[in-house]
């Protein structure tokens, strides 16, 4: 249930960002979810992609730093209470997110998670009846 | 351990001053008949040749600098008359006009002589492939080791800067064993293997003669753990006589100055004093022995001291510390000193990050700033926002208490800070005066 998420380390620089997607579609790579951290001087590129392995060594040999990251993936109905409730599941273990993105198509809703203890994060969601996605199923989405 | 001339490198020090107060006694003859800058300079402090008769006499001559010699481009410092001058390098000029040096032919031969001594003190022999990174042409480095090599009677492989996928392909064909490049190179040389895929097993590196450029005892520390070679420093400036003006010998306990030739002393670059054994200040040779270009008490700029103790190694040469910096690349940052090199050894004590930096100084509302690029190891990269935080603050705080003054770090992307495959550049001014 562990989803490899590909990050990246951008200079604050204009155009990095498009040299990344360029990159990556150009070797046919799609991208599922994408999120930017950014500071004023750097940012992280967070993405769910096809094949996050080969999508790792292409940006490598461009020179980007990437990193492969384990995150989880929920889906949830579109409403605002499920997302609370599988944070509260979280935190009623002292599970602590690192951080979240999520977007919503029709009625339902995908939420990515990173926190600091991935394997106990998938077994109490689990235990608490939240859908998991595989990655395979992201990215059919 | 070998060495090349032990008649003079491991000479009593007495019979050297001897021997440096004659060679003197000569130099000042010819320069004041043959160069009228010399004579005028001379003549204005109420000098003539008999003047100076031991190398105690060295401190009535006056110093001679870099811009002397920019005031007599090309030619006008040259001793001999150009028919004797069989060879012309040029400095980079990247402060003006360049410098030009010429050598007569014996000029030549000295420093073939010197650069064996240099090679033989690292431990090359006949039987090692020499493999001449440094740039062949008017800079001194390439043919300075070039010819030093070939006198020992070294293989010299001359494959000159440039075109790294080639020097690691000559290196593992010919099975190079000494490199002989600047040691910005010898670190991008080590990155590139390592990416390659080479094996270290299929390389025969043993060694390498380092030197046109500062570096820290932490650089030395990097190349060796990297190319599994022992690194030796060298020293030299075109001005004097290339490389070959003083070398390390494989105790690594300083660099021993060919003082048969080259006559070193120690100046305070303010008060222009000469200073006492072991104080630190400014480098300033006098060559005894050169026809081409010989100069007097000539101020280098870089910052050493000396020390007179006799080495392990034999050699009684005396010994000058690594530079420590170059009096004009000292930065001056809201008042107080900074040399680059101190910077390099806070970040090469940093594991996270990779030894490429770049210096960038400005001036905003009145009040110079200081930002240091530095890039992130790879390996160390997550994708936490506060542990890059974190890393950045330490870099920063580790700075701050050694240079003490504030300055900003910024993180940069692996390969943005341009590799040099000749003298790094990493210091951008954009202050204007």
């Amino acid at each position: 249930m562990i989803v490899h998420q590909l990050s990246v380390f951008l200079e604050n620089k204009s155009g990095r960002l498009t040299e990344v997607l360029e990159t990556l579609g150009k070797e046919n790579i799609k991208i599922t979810a994408l999120s930017v951290a950014d500071t004023s001087e750097f940012g992280i590129l967070r993405m769910i992609v096809t094949d996050p392995e080969k999508a790792k060594n292409i940006l490598k040999e461009k020179s980007f730093t990437v990193n492969l990251t384990d995150v989880l993936s929920i889906i949830t109905p579109n409403e605002a209470r499920f997302y609370a409730k599988a944070l509260k599941i979280l935190s009623d273990l002292d599970i602590s997110i690192e951080y979240t993105y999520a977007f919503s198509i029709g009625e339902k809703s995908v939420i990515i998670l990173r926190t600091n203890n991935t394997e106990m994060a998938i077994k109490a969601l689990q235990e608490h009846e939240m859908e998991l996605l595989k990655a395979s199923d992201l990215y059919k989405i | 351990m070998e060495i090349w001339n032990g008649h003079f490198e491991c000479m009593n020090r007495d019979k050297l001053r001897e021997v440096q107060s004659e060679r003197l006694r000569d130099t000042i003859e010819r320069v004041y008949f043959n160069v009228p800058f010399y004579r005028r300079k001379m003549q204005q402090l109420g000098l003539g040749p008999e003047s100076i008769q031991t190398i105690d006499d060295i401190n009535k001559l006056p110093f001679t600098t870099k811009d002397d010699l920019r005031d007599n481009y090309p030619f006008g410092l040259f001793a001999v008359p150009m028919s004797e001058i069989v060879r012309l390098h040029a400095s980079s000029g990247t402060t003006g006009k360049p410098t030009v040096v010429g050598y007569s032919r014996r000029d030549i031969g000295t420093w073939s002589e010197v650069m064996a001594r240099t090679l033989t003190a690292a431990g090359a022999t006949r039987h090692d492939f020499i493999h001449v990174a440094y740039g062949y042409g008017l800079f001194t480095g390439g043919l300075g080791l070039h010819y030093g090599g070939e006198k020992i009677g070294a293989s010299v492989i001359p494959v000159s800067g440039g075109n790294t996928k080639r020097q690691l392909q000559l290196m593992q064909d010919f099975g190079s064993t000494v490199l002989a490049c600047t040691p910005s190179y010898a670190l991008f040389l080590a990155e590139a293997i390592e990416e390659s895929g080479i094996r270290r097993s299929d390389l025969k590196l043993r060694v390498g003669v380092f030197g046109a450029e500062p570096w820290t005892e932490n650089m030395r520390k990097e190349i060796e753990e990297k190319l599994q070679i022992k690194a030796i420093d060298i020293y030299g400036l075109s001005e004097i006589i290339g490389p070959g003006v003083a070398s390390e010998c494989l105790f690594q306990q300083g660099l021993h100055i060919n003082e048969d030739h080259f006559y070193p002393e120690i100046i305070d670059p303010k008060t222009l004093e000469v200073l006492p054994p072991g104080k630190t200040g400014e480098l300033v040779f006098t060559t005894i022995t050169k026809e081409g270009l010989p100069l007097i008490r000539y101020r280098t700029r870089d910052l050493t001291r000396l020390n007179y103790d006799q080495c392990n190694c034999g050699r009684t040469l005396v010994r000058m510390e690594k530079c420590l910096g170059r009096s004009d690349d000292m930065l001056i940052i809201r008042g107080v000193n900074v040399f680059p090199s101190q910077i390099e050894s806070v970040l090469l004590e940093m594991s996270e990050i990779k030894p490429h930096y770049l210096l960038v100084i400005d001036r905003v509302n009145n009040l110079d700033e200081l930002e240091i690029q530095v890039e992130v190891e790879e390996q160390f990269f997550q994708d936490k926002i506060g542990q890059l935080m974190s890393l950045k603050q330490k870099i920063q705080n580790n700075l701050e208490s050694s240079l003490g003054i504030a300055v900003k770090v910024t993180l940069v992307e692996p390969k943005t800070i341009e590799r040099s495959e000749g003298k790094a550049k990493r210091v951008i001014d954009k202050r204007k005066f």
